[in-house]
């Protein structure tokens, strides 16, 4: 069972976010960079169902770093394309995971599993999964939570929507996108580290001409003034959320 | 003619298909009239509803192949009903299901998708503005395409109904290949039983977020919200992280509070939580970080460590 795991190297969106000056791309140098929590479940459940795990990114040279990552916690091969991201869509990222994973087929060396966050923590395009498995032929769920081989089928279970869940029973090879939540992503061990740092990446230039984003610009949205009436700090603060309570007549009795 | 995909539960729409019509509506007046449909599986039973929401034609996607949910086999359903209604614009709830069926249309038809919108700022060319990074920034994106297909951000606009006549169904028997009904549920799980009714309509809700720390984390938000006949709301981290029921989840995918007073606790504030709570008369935001977006736009806050304050104010309650 191979395994195929797609990462993007995205601004950390936890802090304020900052833009870049021509407002095309998130300013990502103060807050650092990062994959989704999606996709780090994505690469854990890739190691938990096989034990030959590559990753690819489709990024700037600074996007090995998110490689490397991966590496470190059981992924053994790693592929870089490079691309600038500005110039990217997600048409464009599909199509480029889809020519190396058609590629590595034709070399004997096939995905039977490729697993993606459901949606990158920045762009939230939502749709790199599908039009992958699309331009692969390939069946494809979202949204999915826990993944488990059997035989040559995929057993995937995800949330449905009414708060329930639900499984698909994916014949392999097939497209799966992990949402944050089944399996907890390990950390990397010093013996990992060590071991990702000789992994070989395997390094290559766009296969076509990106069509790009259609991005005209992003903005920030306006911050809201404060107002907000700071009651107190910590434990000290009971009695008077209290006498808050009696005001807004909420208190019971 | 703009095609709206919908989605339903047993007793009628989701409220984030009745907000996508009513963009649709908007949307529809703005370029000079054009009309609005929609297109869903076993949508005629909602033919009032859909109608008083502006539907004027309901393309009802039928048969057994549907029955069971797959995203490319629904998406058939919706390019099928496209076919018949000559749409220029595709679009839908920005939920799990909805940006599933919509990136498989988008796929089919090699048409680009705008996912989470919150409103359009022209026409002519077609920009629509969607949420980036988690909602923190936001996208002008040219839709130059036809049809321009698009997914609404949950509580971006207000659903209202305009009181028209019941909308006229249309059967579809959607145009499928064997290939895709391969990736369709299988079997189902019912969740815990709804409750999110609750949530809706509660006078208080205390709500609790990844600063509960964990499953256990919630004895307090629990203990405070018995103790005020209050309901408990949660973030989209708790509910993903299987810490709490899905119904329970207040936000842009999931419900939308306008509680008396609302009192997150441990939660970040993001825009997609706020999009379900903003309508609050009153936030107490109970949080270790001052500067937390839920802090600084809540109306009362008290910053400390919820397992330390929420237990002091229960005790206060109690010893009054
Ligand atoms: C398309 C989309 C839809 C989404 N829909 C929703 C939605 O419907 N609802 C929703 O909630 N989210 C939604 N999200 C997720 C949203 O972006 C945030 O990730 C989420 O709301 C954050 O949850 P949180 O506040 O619990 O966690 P965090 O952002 O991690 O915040 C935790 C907070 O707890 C505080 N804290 C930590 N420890 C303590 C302590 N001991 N005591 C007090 N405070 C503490 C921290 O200071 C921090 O402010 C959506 C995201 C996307 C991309
Ligand atoms: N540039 C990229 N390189 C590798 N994988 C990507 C890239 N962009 C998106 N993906 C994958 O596709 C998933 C969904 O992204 P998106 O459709 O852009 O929201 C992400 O979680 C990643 O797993």
């Amino acid at each position: 069972m191979r395994a195929l795991v797609c990462v993007k190297r995205v601004p950390d969106s936890s802090g304020q976010v900052v833009l870049t000056e021509d407002a095309q791309a998130v300013d990502g140098r103060f807050a650092g960079f990062t994959i989704s929590d999606h996709e780090n479940c994505a690469v854990e459940t890739a190691v938990q169902v096989s034990d030959d795990v590559t990753v690819i990114t489709v990024g700037p040279a600074e996007a090995a770093e998110q490689l490397r990552s991966a590496l470190g916690v059981g992924a053994s091969a790693a592929v870089h394309v490079e691309a600038e991201p500005k110039d990217l869509g997600p048409a464009d990222v599909a199509r480029e995971i889809a020519a190396v994973a058609t590629e590595h087929e034709g070399e004997g060396r096939g995905y039977d599993l490729i697993l993606l966050g459901n949606d990158a923590a920045d762009s939230g395009d939502f749709q790199v999964p599908i039009r992958l498995a699309h331009a692969l032929g390939r069946p494809v769920v979202t949204g999915i939570k826990t993944v488990t081989v059997e035989d040559d089928h995929a057993v995937c279970v995800g949330d449905g929507p009414d708060g329930g869940s639900e499984t698909y029973r994916l014949p392999l090879p097939a497209v799966v996108a992990i949402m944050e939540g089944g399996v907890e992503p390990r950390y990397p061990t010093i013996k990992g580290r060590m071991a990702a740092k000789k992994v070989v990446i395997e390094t290559r230039a766009l296969s076509g001409t990106a069509m790009g984003a259609s991005r005209v610009q992003l903005t920030l949205p306006p911050p809201v003034p404060s107002n907000v009436q700071v009651l107190g700090e910590g434990p000290e603060a009971a009695g008077a959320v209290v006498d808050l309570f009696a005001r807004l007549g909420v208190l019971p009795g | 003619m703009i095609l709206v995909f919908v989605e339903h539960g047993p007793d009628g729409l989701v409220d984030t298909s009745l907000e996508t019509l009513r963009f649709a509506r908007d949307l529809g007046a703005a370029g000079g009239g054009i009309a609005v449909d929609a297109v869903g599986v076993g949508i005629a039973g909602f033919a009032a509803e859909l109608g008083a929401h502006g539907v004027r034609t309901a393309y009802d996607v039928g048969g057994d192949d549907v029955a069971a949910y797959s995203g490319s086999g629904w998406a058939a359903g919706i390019l099928t009903a496209r076919e018949m209604a000559g749409a220029v614009v595709i679009t839908g709830a920005g939920t799990q299901r909805g940006n599933e069926v919509l990136a498989h249309a988008a796929a089919r038809v090699d048409a680009p998708m705008a996912a989470n919108v919150v409103s359009f700022s022209g026409l002519a060319p077609f920009v629509v503005t969607r949420q980036v990074m988690g909602g923190a920034a936001l996208e002008d994106m040219r839709l130059g395409h036809r049809p321009a297909i698009f997914s609404v951000a949950g509580h971006a606009v207000e659903a209202s109904e305009i009181g028209g006549s019941a909308a006229h169904v249309v059967a579809v028997d959607p145009l499928l290949r064997p290939e895709d009904l391969v990736a369709r549920v299988v079997s189902t799980a019912a969740g815990e039983a709804d409750q999110s009714g609750n949530l809706k309509t509660a006078r208080v809700v205390v709500g609790g977020g990844r600063g509960a720390g964990g499953p256990d984390g919630f004895g307090a938000v629990d203990e405070l919200a018995g103790l005020l006949g209050a309901t408990v709301g949660v973030s989209r981290v708790v509910t993903s992280l299987g810490w709490r029921p899905h119904h329970e989840q207040v936000g842009q995918t999931g419900s939308r509070i306008s509680p008396e007073l609302y009192i997150p606790c441990g939660i970040s504030g993001a825009i997609q939580h706020w999009a379900g709570c903003s309508s609050s008369k009153a936030i107490l935001a109970i949080n270790t970080d001052a500067e937390a977006p839920m802090v600084t736009k809540a109306t009362y806050a008290v910053v400390g460590d919820m397992h330390e304050v929420l237990p002091a104010i229960i005790e206060a309650i109690k010893n009054r």
